[in-house]
């Protein structure tokens, strides 16, 4: 059976230090939970499609940690983990966020705020991602691009309109 | 570490919540300067110079009209920033597919098991 593609991710940036991400899923919420948090599950999905999840580890409990490493098909090896702070099964998630390629990247770390909201057996996946700085925030979306970037998703759209 | 200077590219020139003012004006159709004084309510001097960065940075362009200069968006100009946050997009709506394929399988497994 065809799987039923529920549009693409919507990526804001709501203010100089956060990145808000959103997609809707055809599914309970109870299962984008599983998903999110089954390390088997996650390693079919965490690669977008630019390599292989070698390393998924998830300890989820208040103080437990995560690590995903993912290695692209030229070897370039890309890790993450971080420290649960809140945890609300099938609805919220807390937890910190390191770029392991980063110098001092323990002081640079994220906070993200995952929540689900179900309607109609559909689930609104949304994940909040706050930076302790604003360069700190560009770096995570693109650490290539040096600039001072602001919020101007508005102006974004305008932008993805006239290039159409 | 240095900051670029203010005019180096789109990604500065957009920095400036009054250019972007600008942008969003000009992103409803070409306008002469003075609408744009109205709009924002700055000095003609102040928009002038906030549009000059822009046209430095190739996000407006200008024509003549008369006696008039006619200010234009240019969105190819910001296609970097576009480009920017859009690869992070794409990154994220790939994994989102990957899920979409995992979720459709734990839908199916529910279901061979207990209905709720």
């Amino acid at each position: 059976m065809a799987v039923t593609s529920s549009g693409s991710a919507k990526v804001t940036l709501p203010t100089d230090q956060q990145i808000l991400i959103t997609r809707e899923f055809d599914a309970p919420k109870h299962l984008v939970y599983k998903a999110w948090t089954t390390p088997e599950l996650v390693k079919r999905w965490w690669h977008a499609n630019r390599g292989e999840v070698t390393i998924a580890e998830i300890d989820l409990r208040v103080g437990g940690m995560w690590r995903y490493v993912s290695v692209t098909p030229d070897g370039f090896e890309v890790g993450f983990h971080g420290e649960y702070r809140e945890i609300v099964a099938n609805e919220r998630l807390v937890a910190t966020e390191v770029y392991e390629g980063i110098p001092d990247a323990e002081e640079h770390a994220a906070l993200n705020t995952l929540t689900l909201t179900e309607v109609d057996g559909r689930t609104t996946l949304t994940v909040l991602v706050e930076h302790p700085t604003k360069e700190g925030r560009d770096a995570h979306i693109n650490s290539g691009m040096e600039g001072g970037m602001q919020d101007a998703m508005d102006l974004l759209e305008q932008v993805a309109i006239s290039l159409r | 570490m240095a900051r670029a200077a203010t005019t180096a590219d789109a990604f500065n020139a957009v920095a400036e919540p009054r250019r972007r003012q600008i942008l969003d004006a000009l992103a409803g159709g070409e306008r002469p300067v003075n609408d744009l004084v109205r709009m924002l309510g700055l000095a003609q001097p102040q928009v002038s110079k906030h549009l000059r960065v822009l046209r430095e940075v190739g996000a407006v362009d200008v024509r003549d009209q008369g006696r008039q200069r006619l200010y234009r968006l240019n969105g190819h100009a910001l296609k970097p920033i576009h480009d920017w946050v859009k690869n992070y997009e794409r990154a994220w709506s790939e994994r989102f597919e990957q899920m979409d394929v995992v979720l459709e399988e734990l839908k199916k497994e529910e279901g061979d098991g207990s209905d709720e």
